[in-house]
């Protein structure tokens, strides 16, 4: 299920503006790592880079090497769509279709790729709802509309909905910031269970989270406002947090600048 | 820090008195612009009730010599419905195929900001100018009959830009986000904006169809220059002359004596009550449609 990325050198533009450079890293495969970093430096940049959904913004391009287990994501003649279907997003502002059931919105992403029967569906269905812990809340009403949910519910909506399509790997661009700390801890608590099936990124602003959820964290920085942003370093979630080989990393973590 | 310190207040007379101004001139404008509304409205009812029975619905005005009474507008609203629809089957699918290319597609290229300008001036066509090119094109050039499909493409000419504006600006208001969950979940581009992008502007779609139905629907000139005049009824749209509901009125208020006038209101109120109805139909469409109803 859960697989492995190897990042080399990977640079991001807008337009011709440098947004990250010379980023290389490897995410393992069925662990949590996360991204921390003043805002601006690149972090959900480079997220997005994981599965090919920077290119999706009129003029941004990639260069560089990313390659899960075998396959380079961005090898001549590879489809982003199949990419993006095997490594799944989930955004900082819940984002269910609004025109879509709960039950609907969890079957959007099969639906609109194959067909399947009713029965498949409905199992997938209860299966990741089931799986984003959001099952009990929702069983009675699958067929009300979606945005009918509180923000909490709504994300482990799109949850279930990422997960749904069976991917490898699990983005998450800042999940629980838009949340109130009880449905963070929900949220938090799924991350812990889902990372024994899916490799999970999480770019987070909250220290504690990243502390609390991830096996390894990585930091990210930009030299000054309008340079590009860099991988400072990637370590062991424990090393990062108490001993820091960078002096930007601790400040960062301890709250001395940023 | 400065030394003056605000202090909480009363609201002082003048901006009340300002407050209370704005808000009349506000209401009186209100007023004066539901003037003409209602006045048309009450004109075309007091004056249509005489002659709008089953009579002048069913029946045509063929064999209704000059000064007769009776007579209908069967042909006529038979006439309107099936150009109108045939206008809307043209202009509808071009329309929003533009639409949907100048929002999803064209990014910011030239191709786009070409089109942008031609519906633009588009807008700006005088239904007559419509009819005119129709009628040199298709009925003197390449020597087709008067039909009611003439007078169906030159209505099309019409709706079309009012239909890339009303839809363009509905697909602009899908957020970004819903797209992006889409791509994100493997789902390709095209797929996306059947399935989501457009059953989310979905509604806003369809009020933006029904306004430039109605108001094709009460173009007179065009159809004046394409599908011509009749009497009898002609069901046939895309062959011989036809009528239509605006034709219809032109023809019977320029006649010079009562019964004729009378059909002429009649005519003219059947009209708006089909574009009401076909508003109507829009709303439970979208009604039907729309997610609130679920909850």
């Amino acid at each position: 299920m859960a697989k492995q990325i190897e990042v080399t050198d990977v640079d991001a533009y807008y337009s011709g503006h440098k947004a990250i450079e010379g980023i290389s890293m490897t995410i393992d495969a069925r662990a949590v790592t996360a991204f921390i970093g003043p805002s601006g430096c690149g972090k959900s940049t480079f997220l997005r880079t994981l599965n090919r959904m920077h290119e999706v913004i009129p003029g941004a391009t990639v260069t560089g090497k990313i390659r899960m287990e075998e396959q380079d994501l961005y090898g001549a003649g590879v489809d982003p769509v199949s990419v993006r279907r095997t490594i799944g997003m989930v955004f900082q502002r819940p984002n269910p279709f609004p025109t879509m059931s709960i039950y609907d919105n969890v079957a959007a992403g099969l639906r609109l790729n194959h067909r399947y029967s009713k029965s498949e569906l409905d199992g997938i269905v209860e299966d990741s709802l089931k799986g984003a812990n959001l099952w009990n809340e929702v069983k009675d009403r699958l067929a009300k509309p979606g945005s009918g949910l509180s923000g909490g519910q709504q994300q482990r909506l799109c949850i279930a909905r990422a997960i749904a399509v069976r991917p490898q790997v699990l983005l998450m661009d800042e999940p629980c910031s838009a949340l109130d700390p009880i449905s963070t801890l929900a949220i938090e608590d799924l991350i812990a269970k889902l990372k024994q099936e899916f490799t999970i990124v999480i770019v987070t602003h909250n220290m504690q989270q990243a502390a609390r959820v991830s096996d390894k964290t990585a930091f990210f920085n930009l030299a000054a406002q309008g340079q590009p942003g860099k991988l400072i370093e990637m370590d062991e979630t424990t090393k990062i947090f108490t001993s820091p080989s960078q002096k930007a990393t601790e400040d960062y973590i301890t709250g001395r600048f940023g | 820090m400065s030394a003056v310190t605000p202090e909480i207040q009363r609201i002082s007379g003048m901006r009340r008195f300002k407050d209370k101004g704005v808000q009349a001139l506000v209401y009186l404008a209100f007023a004066i612009a539901v003037v003409p509304l209602i006045s048309v409205l009450w004109m075309v009812i007091a004056n249509g009730l005489a002659r709008f029975d089953m009579e002048f619905l069913t029946h045509s005005m063929r064999n209704i010599g000059a000064r007769d009474a009776g007579g209908g507008a069967y042909h006529a609203i038979i006439g309107t419905l099936e150009q109108v629809a045939l206008a809307s089957l043209i202009s509808v699918p071009i329309g929003l195929l533009t639409a949907v290319y100048l929002v999803e597609y064209g990014a910011n290229g030239r191709l786009k900001r070409y089109i942008s300008f031609f519906v633009d001036i588009m807008t700006g066509v005088p239904s007559v100018v419509a009819g005119l090119f129709i009628l040199a094109f298709w009925i003197l050039i390449l020597g087709m009959p008067f039909s009611g499909f003439a007078g169906a493409m030159a209505l099309s000419i019409l709706m079309l830009p009012t239909v890339v504006r009303a839809a363009e600006e509905m697909l602009l208001l899908v957020p970004n986000d819903l797209r992006e969950a889409s791509y994100a979940l493997g789902v390709s581009k095209w797929r996306t904006i059947v399935k989501v992008v457009l059953p989310t502007a979905f509604t806003g779609i369809v009020t933006g169809v029904m306004l430039a139905v109605a108001r094709v629907a009460g173009e007179t000139a065009p159809l004046l220059l394409t599908v011509f005049f009749t009497d009898s009824i002609n069901n046939d749209p895309f062959n011989g002359p036809q009528m239509g509901l605006p034709l219809y009125v032109f023809d019977q208020a320029a006649r010079p004596n009562d019964t004729a006038i009378d059909r002429a209101w009649a005519a003219a109120l059947t009209l708006i009550i089909i574009i009401m109805l076909l508003n109507l139909a829009a709303r439970l469409i979208t009604y039907w449609r729309s997610p609130a109803r679920k909850r």
